[in-house]
């Protein structure tokens, strides 16, 4: 039983690297993906996603950096909402959806020029977390330890923004300055993930473990706690899954990912209604009492 | 004494269109001004003009000697309706907090003060009760409590408050009275958006909205039945 759940990380180094890039994308997607959840970004998120795609695909087909053309596409995506939304007055969800399906079919386009179109295509949509070297873990460190700092750092008008524009501008913290910061994390988090899970199943991670945490959680660190160990379980999971039956890593990793969430919310669910339940006997048992809060 | 704030042929509204105009009053230390309108009528506009959220169309208007928005930790403004996502995992006391963050910016860190005027804040509404508790769990009232501590942790000078007696029970609409007066009383200037008359009995200045002043002026003068009648259509009881 050791063997078949730990043997395939301690005989194979490439599963190993897999598992430390998933390990460090987890915690990246948690930080990220909490305030993504908390302040309704899972469109946009999406939608940044797919913004690299053109990027990659241009980096695949000239040979530079695919890091750096997906920074680029991400650039591309956050700046061409931004003009949209504002210069048209159209609503951030219109904006988004245009620039979403006109980035994605730019990447598509530019891919076809490729001689491997479907091979290279699969690997940015899907990732290639099989095939994760020493420069590409250096690299979410870096990005891990970037997305933290910028979390931190902007920790009381990312809160603010999660609760009421209006109250986070009364504060003095200006809505449209960190709201663009923080899509810029988001989009940091996507450019250091597409390579492990792709830029398809990205929005998985940044989404599942979060809205997981979110669940259970009281505070915002908690839920930060619970997404990243939520996303590093189902990394193990996943590849685990993968290995012993020969199916697609990344998608086994996010779909391990979203079937926790689904156990989870099925857990709340009966702990609701087990109180409910109780809250009735209660009822029944005691007479009924009219407490009021003492204001002075 | 300086007013805390002072419109002048003040106009609101959005884009180019003016919801409100002609708005002239000025709100001295520990005066009450009462917003009374129909929905749509321009209160939240003009509230949100005042806490420099919403800019003015025409006329001038300052909040403690400044323009609107630009003194943040002063100013303590209650949304309508706060927002309050389903999923938000955070505390009553973490909520009543944030009401210090105008204080504190973005990188000081809070002090024993600080966490003495949120406890005090939260004591005075009656939110203490349930502070440990995720605010997705509470009631809308609750939920309404601790909002209303939000904006006390400010410790401002003047006071924003549009609907705060939203959700409330009677007992919650007393309660919210008392700490309107209590800030009154140590020289906070509050301007609130209602639906209640009774809300304006002890205001200073009563402003009766319909897309324009109906009547403005103290409680007894304002509050005719002409002037209800007017601005709601039929004479409420008050």
């Amino acid at each position: 039983m050791a063997h078949f759940l730990f043997g395939p990380f301690l005989d194979n180094e490439f599963l190993r690297q897999s598992l430390y890039a998933g390990i460090l994308v987890s915690a990246i997607c948690a930080v990220a993906g909490t305030f993504v959840v908390l302040r309704g970004l899972a469109f946009a998120g999406d939608a940044l996603a797919h913004g690299v795609v053109p990027g990659v695909a241009a980096a695949f087909l000239f040979g530079f950096s695919g890091v750096l053309g997906a920074a680029i596409g991400a650039g591309v995506m956050m700046s061409g909402v931004s003009v949209v939304t504002r210069r048209y007055r159209l609503s951030g969800d219109t904006a988004i959806g245009l620039l979403f399906v006109g980035m994605l079919a730019l990447g598509v386009i530019i891919q076809s020029r490729s001689r491997s179109f479907a091979g290279d295509l699969t690997n940015i949509l899907f990732g290639e977390v099989l095939g994760v070297s020493n420069s590409d873990l250096v690299w979410q460190f870096i990005a891990l330890v970037a997305v933290c700092a910028i979390a931190w750092f902007c920790r009381r008008p990312f809160l603010l923004l999660s609760v009421d524009d209006g109250l986070t501008e009364t504060s003095g913290f200006s809505v449209k300055k960190y709201h663009n910061i923080m899509l810029a994390m988001v989009a940091l988090t996507v450019v250091a993930s597409f390579q492990t899970v792709g830029t398809l199943l990205v929005l998985g991670l940044l989404i599942a473990p979060a809205a997981t945490g979110a669940l259970f959680a009281r505070r915002i660190g908690t839920m930060m706690v619970v997404a990243a160990v939520v996303g590093i379980f189902s990394t193990y999971v996943g590849l685990l899954v993968s290995y012993h039956a020969n199916v697609a890593a990344g998608a086994s990793i996010v779909f391990c990912s979203v079937l926790e969430f689904t156990a989870c919310a099925v857990v709340v669910e009966v702990q609701r209604w087990q109180a409910h339940r109780k809250d009735i006997h209660h009822d029944h048992d005691q007479p009924h009492m009219h407490g009021h809060v003492h204001v002075s | 004494m300086s007013a805390r704030i002072e419109a002048t042929g003040l106009a609101v509204g959005y884009g180019h269109r003016p919801i409100v105009e002609g708005l002239n009053f000025s709100l001295q230390p520990g005066e009450l001004l009462v917003l009374i309108g129909t929905n749509g009528s321009g209160k939240s506009t003009l509230l949100k003009t005042l806490a420099g959220l919403v800019a003015a169309q025409k006329g001038s208007v300052n909040v403690l000697g400044a323009a609107p928005g630009t003194q943040h930790s002063l100013v303590g403004y209650l949304p309508q309706h706060p927002v309050s996502s389903h999923t938000l995992p955070l505390r009553v006391e973490d909520v009543v907090a944030m009401g210090r963050y105008a204080h504190l910016g973005l990188t000081r860190r809070a002090r024993a003060e600080d966490h003495r005027i949120v406890q005090e804040s939260m004591e005075r509404t009656g939110a203490i009760a349930y502070k440990s508790r995720p605010l997705r769990d509470l009631s809308g009232g609750q939920q309404q409590r601790t909002h209303l501590a939000q904006v006390l942790a400010r410790r401002a000078d003047v006071l924003l408050l549009d609907e705060p007696t939203a959700g409330l029970d009677l007992l919650g609409r007393q309660a919210v009275a008392e700490l309107v007066a209590q800030e009154r009383a140590r020289g906070v200037a509050v301007v609130m958006a209602t639906h209640e008359l009774s809300d304006a009995d002890t205001a200073d200045m009563v402003m009766l909205l319909a897309q324009r002043v109906v009547a403005q002026g103290s409680p007894a003068t304002a509050l005719t039945d002409a002037a209800l009648r007017e601005c709601f259509g039929f004479t409420q009881p008050h």
